[in-house]
Parts: C-alpha cells; structure tokens; sequence
C-alpha cells in the first residue's frame, strides 16, 4: 500500500521533534481527524536554517511531516511557501489515493509555521 | 527478541483447516458434476450436498429445508434483511438493529431506508451491550424486523440473543441474527436463540472463502434476493458450490466439537496478552465487556497515538493485527462501534485489535507484549498530543 520511500521516512522521520525558542510554529489537522502536526521553524536571513516536527497520525502523516522538513530546510521562505502538499507526496513517490485527502497536510504545516513567523516579525517591527 | 510471523487477526479471516481442504479437493475436478443434472459425477455433487445440509442443520438444530448455502456473511446478512423486509412490507416497514452491527447490516439498512423502510438503531453501552428493554421499547405495531448481531467483530462483544429471542416470541416479528463472529466460540443452536435467521461465514471458522449460510425458519417470510435456477428451493438461485460447502461443513464440525478446548486456548492466550500489555504500557484502555466478549478478541486503545501507525510497526516486526482507525478504512470516521460505546474519538483512532485463534502459542503473546510498549513509546515521542499531555 505505501511506497518503499513512505516506508522509509515512516521508519526512520528525519528531524523528529521541537524546537524551543522556534521562530515560526505552524499546526495543522485535527486530532478527531486521527491527524495533527506541528511545525517549528528556525529563520535566518530568510532562510529556513532549522525545522522539526511532531505528528499524530498514520504512516502518510508521518512521512509526509518527515519528507517536507527535508524539502525545505536551507531553503527560503519564497521556496519554501511554494513546496505544496501534492509535492511532497510525489518526492514520496506517490500515497494512496484515500491519503492525498486526509493525511497529507504537511506543506501546509509549513506554510503556518512560516505565516506564524511573519505575523511575529512584523508584530516586532510595529 | 528474534522476528517472527504472527497472524493476530482471526476476526478478519482464518487460515482452512487442513482437514476442511482435504474434504473439499475431489470437488473439483474429480467429483465435479452440477448437482441438478442426473447422471453419475452429478450425483456424487448432489449425495456431498445433501449430506453437507444434514449436518449443517444438525448442529444448528434445524431442518435441513430450513438451510440455505450462499456465498458467505455479506450475502447472509443482505438476503436476510432485504428478503424479509420486502416480504414483509404489507404488514409493516419499521426494522430495529444495533449502531455496532458489521456494515453488510448497517448498509442494508439504509440501503432499505431508501424504499420506504424505517429504521431504528439501538445504542449500547459503554461495554457494547444493546439493552433487551431499550429493544423492547423501540418496538412498534409497524415493527416487522430484528437484526442484532450475536458477537461483536471490532470489540468481542457478546449480545444477549437468547433473551432478545424471548422477548420476540409471539410476536410476528422476524429476528435475525449475524454470527459471523460468534460460529466456533458460542453454542448456535437455533431453538435455544429463539431466531428465525442466522448467518454464519465459513472464513470465520478455519473454511473457505465465497461460502456461507443462511439459516431461515419454516414460515418465516422472505423474498428470494437472486433469481435464476430453482436452488436452494428457489430461496437461492445459482449452481451450488459444493467444493467450498464441502469445506466450510467439516470446518464447522470441527468448531463445534473443538469450542471448548479452543475457547479455552484463546481465553488463556488473551488474559496473559491483555495482562501482558495493560502491565507494560501506560494510558492503554482496553475496550469491550471483560467476561461478556469472544474468548479471542483484544481491542486496545493507546492515547497520543494512531492505529495505523502501530499497525505498520507491528508489520515491520511480523504481527498481522488491525486497527479501527479511519486510516484502515475507506471513511474519515474512526470506528463506529468504539464510537457508539461513548469512547472519544481521538482515542478511538488509536485502537488496535487483535484476534487469537488455533495457531497462537504463548511464544506469539509473548513477542507481541515485548514489541508494544517501543512502538508505543517511539509514536508518543513524536506525537504532539503527547506532549500537550505532558505539560
């Protein structure tokens, strides 16, 4: 049913765990849902310098939580903001159909947690 | 620990007995006749099913004009309904059943709401037990059917039939009972149920897949669900499969004279698994009625974490187990029998259950009591849940 990639990164999630004084947290799901992530980022100079996640969830959830923290860590927030949850799940090599609804929420995960970092900035700024 | 290969889902289906197969293999290509034509090789076909009926309807305490052959528990449970339903529907169109009943019941139901049938179901309680005077409370003068299921297949959950039965005796009111679960580990004598129809799966019992039966009362009304030839006294239509009836009869004879030694190998497999895991794992629930439930059934829930998730983890170690989660299934709802039991719904996403059956040793419960609480604790980690728990 999942792809020897999903497997993998279900496994082995890289980047497992929180960040304390994180720029930017997003969450994202819900767990009535049987899904909720959580996203910590750290930023520097525009760029996503560290990331880590928790999830509460099946194999697709937690892959695609550990695979987005990968595709987006070292990048920019622009890069970063463009990185979309059909991404992910195609660097996975693709979830099964009745996961691309309900589990695969982790881009937007990161899309929070950068929105969340925004809002802070800008919070400073003023 | 060393991996090994453990099969803890036996509720989903059993692997055929030995001795079921060997029954069945000269029905295919050696004593392959129809058993409606007239000559010879048919007439073996006709002698293995007429014997198949007669001891089928031996230990349901039947007649054997009152056996059905079909092609398992889905087919059982949607001629039952919709058979006695639409015969029924002069008199009234008002059905009664469970909201944990299997869905080949629940989806028959609204299947039938969709012509003018209405139908009421029952909750239960906390452990999963319908209530006999809810059920008698809910019951109308449009009343014309009673479906509920004998055990539970998610928690184990065993129904108090018999007095349902009594409750419904003189009534005129057709009673049905799915015992898909049940065949093997509870006594099916039909008279004692107090049931005008019963379903039973032969897959559930250590038989084929494709083949099942329907146990229907003399008198009881039912409108046939398959048209075609005149088998099964027109209750039926189809060329019979003998090779699988064949099977699933000595695979039912053996259940029925093996239950109590194998009721007692699963009941003292599940304490020590049950003990095993609730004395090694924190925030563990373990779901259904203590006593009242299959001697083979465990559901477990495991707060902060998903079920599919230790599912693909006890995969990984060799553990075939299933989950009511709403990743195991096509819907975005968690079971609806945790559900109906009041249990909450994050909670209910992470239930696992595993089913005992012949194979099982204490080596299979001990492995499995051994691998939970890592994968239990390797899931929390990483699960937000847990942490907000935690603060």
């Amino acid at each position: 049913m999942y792809s020897e990639l999903v497997m993998d990164h279900f496994s082995n999630p890289r980047n497992v765990g929180t960040i304390a004084d994180a720029d930017g947290v997003g969450t994202v799901g819900n767990p009535v849902c049987g899904d909720l992530m959580k996203i910590f980022i750290k930023v520097k100079d525009e760029h996503i310098e560290d990331i880590k996640f928790q999830t509460f969830g099946c194999g697709a959830a937690i892959a695609t939580s550990s695979m987005v923290t990968e595709m987006v860590k070292g990048k920019t927030l622009e890069e970063a903001e463009a990185v979309s949850n059909k991404a992910v799940a195609e660097a996975l090599g693709g979830l099964p159909p009745q996961k691309m609804h309900c589990s695969n929420l982790a881009a937007d995960g990161v899309h929070e947690a950068i929105k969340d970092y925004r809002s802070k900035v800008a919070g400073k700024v003023e | 620990m060393e991996k090994r290969t453990v099969y803890m889902d036996h509720a989903a289906t059993t692997p055929v007995h030995p001795k079921s197969l060997e029954a069945m293999l000269p029905y295919f290509s050696e004593k392959y006749g129809n058993p409606s034509s007239i000559y010879g090789v048919a007439r073996e076909s006709r002698k293995a099913l007429d014997d198949a009926r007669e001891a089928v309807a031996g230990i349901l305490g039947a007649k054997t004009t009152e056996i059905i052959f079909t092609s398992g528990g889905s087919e059982g449970d949607n001629a039952a309904l919709k058979g006695t339903a639409f015969a029924s529907k002069s008199k009234g169109n008002h059905i009664i059943t469970s909201s944990i009943e299997h869905h080949a019941v629940l989806h028959t139901c609204h299947f039938l709401e969709k012509f003018g049938f209405e139908v009421t179901y029952l909750p239960v309680d906390n452990y999963g037990i319908v209530d006999p005077d809810e059920l008698a409370r809910a019951i109308t003068d449009k009343t014309i059917l009673v479906s509920i299921m004998m055990a539970n297949n998610e928690v184990g959950t065993v129904q108090p039939i018999a007095e349902i039965g009594k409750l419904l005796k003189g009534k005129n009111i057709t009673f049905h009972t799915d015992a898909v679960q049940a065949a093997g580990a509870l006594p099916l004598d039909v008279n004692d149920l107090g049931v005008n129809l019963l379903t039973l799966s032969a897959h559930k019992f250590y038989g084929p897949k494709g083949v099942g039966i329907l146990y229907l009362k003399r008198a009881t009304p039912f409108l046939a669900q398959q048209q075609g030839g005149g088998q099964e006294r027109n209750r039926r239509a189809g060329t019979e499969n003998v090779p699988g009836i064949v099977g699933m009869t000595t695979a039912l004879k053996l259940a029925v004279e093996n239950l109590e030694s194998n009721n007692r190998h699963n009941t003292q497999l599940r304490e020590r698994l049950v003990k095993g895991v609730l004395g090694s794992v924190s925030k563990v629930r373990y779901n259904g009625h203590q006593t009242k439930r299959l001697p083979n059934n465990v559901n477990l829930s495991f707060e902060y974490v998903e079920g599919e998730s230790i599912l693909l983890n006890l995969d990984m170690m060799g553990v075939a187990a299933s989950s009511g989660s709403a990743c195991t299934s096509a819907s975005l709802e968690p079971s609806h029998v945790l559900m109906a039991m009041g249990i909450p719904v994050e909670i209910a996403h992470g239930s696992l259950r595993l089913t005992l059956g012949a194979s099982n040793t204490e080596e299979d419960v001990d492995y499995v009591v051994s691998l939970l609480p890592g994968i239990v604790e390797r899931l929390r980690a990483m699960s937000p849940l847990a942490a907000q728990a935690a603060q």
